[in-house]
């Protein structure tokens, strides 16, 4: 995508209008229609941005939902404190699904290449059978990925939490059909139409506040897969990887252990926004270890649950 | 107080064709050729061309590992693109027969369709249905694209003759001449895509791209009557806000100002708006595809399903004919008891008849067919266990709309529009 010439402006005001009443609708339908929804929430932006719209639909009432955390226990500490503070700031119950408890008493393994985003899926399947959540909100947009891009709105998952991308009920006009039995529940996606550009260029107008480690910083980081990984608990450089310090910021925020920076000396939203204008690369291939895995990795991991 | 603006323009399109018509293609060559691919996606493509040479650009859309091996789409794909001049929101729709539910889906949203032909085959049975899909869910304005014009030598006379019979098609269905546009081109090749093609010196019209970006996009209709489903009632008790009461919305037809009366459907009282609340602050007017709260100067009970209306319209009915596009394996039969979702509301309705069948083939319409099959498209008889605020399709679409769902598996059965548009317009002639 080239940068904006003026006369984009103006039609791209109306375009996030348009796009902020639609995720709103959605929020709205969930809250009329469940009985248990929930927004995952990890102080990513995307979650934020379902924080933040959530706000603005019920608005002057408190947020109706709780919001749930799937935590990798591989954090950035910036984030976790962010998370926290918006939760404080907002009154907002919040739970938590820890992967490492998994791990410690044995009903999950550590994998030998250390990342655990994969890991996330049987933690938040538990989560949503204990806490009887029947939809659950996630930030996920079509624009991220090509199985992602088939995804429904309200999207019914099986009592194991599968995708079945065959089965997608046909979504007609904005009449979406929740209905789900006992046991199965529906993931809703209020910023399917949302490109990454529009989540910016959202942020930015409503001045949604976000973790640190979105914008430019210096940090100590090493090469590996074409992408510049920290250190921290989930292991760093490997004999022959090299660290150096750099300037750089994070497209996405996810598991430490596979989530990439990008080099970047943008330190302001409007330098944030230019370089999402030019970048020449998706934020997942740019930033994501577990996205490159495969052709469908993304498609084989929402069939086994996973957001 | 801050001034609203009306929604924006963006124009949602979706694009249909038949099995190996190119779509995916085509869809693959407009985000190519608008620079709307990123270099790691355009690798991806590289890695997975089979046999080296061109790219092969359908794999920029076709997601799921069966599409891929099977070589075909299989669920509506949603794509973004933009050019300096508009936005653009593709529903890139299946083509296969089994997955012509999608295309319906598709259409619910798009003011523009692309239908895809093969220059070599013409017009097939799935270009009928699609266009019939199309003419009955109102989209508003359709492109043909003649598909695959290198492997016909760039013929006029090919072109030409499929055109001819696609509006035809088009004119029997009721669509004014100028809402239709046939574009020659190959989306292999680029050929009248993005750029205008050296080899149709006969075609003097836009490319395809050039067509999207300067076509007149249907503005939302705010001089249609004011609809507003009641989604959810904002009730704080805190102690900012410890009497506020609101109902919570998107505007679905209209526009309403402060101080306009209203009536509560299906009941039928009427009271004032007093207020239109956003997080953002109140407004004066609220527009159709606008989330809004409406505070209203009579506390009536307004609940989730409600519709309040500019009174003296979409009278309460509890029989009513109604046109669905079956999307479920499972037929329909006169005398089925299912659930309706209309707006917010869902009620119980049962098919009192199955009056009309449309056979695609012909575009003419079969009485008492007996049953609706999948992809079928038919009249219905309904009758609901409660009152419903219907408009007709062809006035209000957004009221005028309906689901059908199943009330054991939950599934979604059909796509329902009140009225009788199949009987109504003269599909015989063509």
């Amino acid at each position: 995508m080239t940068a904006a010439p003026v006369s984009e402006q103006s039609a791209q005001v109306d375009q996030l209008d348009a796009l902020e009443s639609e995720a709103i609708h959605v929020l709205r339908e969930v809250a009329g229609e469940f009985d248990r929804p929930v927004i995952l929430f990890s102080g990513g932006k995307d979650s934020m941005l379902l924080v933040h719209l959530a706000r603005k639909a019920f608005w002057p009432a408190p947020i109706p939902f709780p919001v749930l955390h799937v935590d990798t226990g591989h954090n950035f500490d910036e984030v976790i404190a962010f998370r926290d503070a918006v939760v404080e700031r907002y009154g907002l119950t919040l739970e938590v699904a820890r992967v490492q408890d998994y791990i410690d008493d044995g009903r999950l393994e550590e994998r030998a290449d250390g990342t655990r985003n994969p890991l996330q899926t049987t933690p938040l399947l538990d989560a949503i059978a204990e806490h009887r959540h029947d939809a659950v909100f996630g930030g996920g947009r079509r624009d991220e990925e090509r199985a992602r891009a088939k995804e429904r709105v309200f999207s019914l998952r099986t009592a194991f939490g599968a995708w079945e991308p065959s089965r997608q009920r046909p979504e007609l006009w904005n009449l979406y059909n929740g209905r789900h039995k006992p046991g199965e529940h529906v993931r809703v996606f209020p910023l399917s139409n949302f490109t990454e550009l529009d989540v910016w260029r959202y942020i930015a107008r409503e001045g949604v506040e976000l973790p640190s480690i979105y914008y430019a910083h210096t940090r100590e980081v090493f090469a590996r897969d074409g992408m510049w990984l920290t250190s921290g608990p989930w292991g760093g450089p490997r004999d022959g990887e090299e660290t150096r310090t750099m300037s750089v910021r994070y497209r996405t925020v996810g598991d430490g252990s596979c989530t990439g920076a990008v080099a970047s000396d943008a330190t302001t939203l409007d330098e944030v926004l230019d370089e999402v204008r030019e970048s020449r690369l998706t934020e997942r291939g740019a930033t994501r270890a577990d996205d490159r895995l495969s052709e469908a990795a993304m498609e084989d991991r929402k069939r086994e649950g996973y957001f | 107080m801050k001034r609203s603006t009306p929604i924006g323009d963006l124009l949602r399109l979706a694009t249909a064709g038949s099995v190996d018509d190119g779509k995916s293609t085509l869809v693959g060559r407009l985000l190519y050729d608008t620079k709307s691919v990123l270099a790691d996606q355009m690798e991806a493509v590289e890695r997975a061309t089979v046999g080296g040479g061109d790219p092969d650009l359908s794999l920029l859309v076709d997601g799921l590992r069966s599409e891929r091996e099977q070589g075909i789409t299989i669920d509506v794909a949603y794509r973004y693109f933009a050019t300096p001049q508009r936005a653009f929101v593709l529903a890139d729709t299946p083509g296969h027969v089994q997955y012509t539910r999608n295309t319906v889906t598709g259409a619910s949203t798009a003011s523009l369709a692309v239908l895809l032909v093969d220059a070599r085959s013409g017009i097939v049975e799935q270009t009928r249905r699609h266009v019939a899909v199309m003419g009955l869910l109102r989209v508003p304005r359709l492109v043909l694209a003649v598909n695959k014009m290198d492997l016909v030598d760039f013929d006029e006379n090919t072109y030409w003759r499929i055109a001819k019979e696609f509006f035809g098609l088009t004119e029997a269905l009721g669509y004014p001449e100028d809402a239709v546009v046939a574009i020659p081109l190959s989306a292999k090749k680029g050929d009248n895509v993005v750029l205008s093609s050296e080899n149709t010196p006969w075609y003097e019209g836009p490319t395809l791209l050039e067509h999207l970006e300067s076509v007149p996009v249907a503005g939302a209709d705010h001089a249609a009557p004011f609809r507003f489903p009641v989604q959810y009632v904002v009730r704080p008790r805190t102690d900012a806000h410890p009497d506020y009461r609101g109902y919570a919305g998107l505007v679905a037809a209209g526009t309403v100002h402060v101080g306009d009366e209203v009536a509560v459907l299906p009941d039928g009282q009427r009271t004032r708006v007093e207020g239109i609340d956003t997080f953002d602050g109140e407004l004066e007017t609220a527009h159709v595809g606008q989330s809004v709260v409406l505070r209203l100067a009579d506390d009536l009970g307004v609940a989730r399903g409600a519709l309040l209306a500019v009174p003296g319209g979409a009278e309460p009915v509890t029989e009513f004919d109604a046109t669905l596009a079956w999307l479920h394996e499972k037929p329909l039969r006169p005398g089925a008891r299912l659930l309706l979702k209309h707006g917010t509301r869902t009620v119980q309705a049962i098919v009192a008849a199955v009056t009309h069948r449309l056979d695609t083939e012909t575009l003419s319409v079969v009485d008492e067919p007996g049953e609706l099959g999948i992809n079928d498209m038919g009249q219905v008889s309904l009758t609901v266990s409660e009152p419903l605020p219907l408009d007709e399709y062809d006035e209000v679409a957004a009221t005028g709309s309906f689901l059908l769902i199943d009330p054991q598996a939950g599934d979604t059965l059909a796509a329902g529009l009140v009225g009788r548009p199949l009987v109504a317009r003269p599909l015989d002639r063509y």
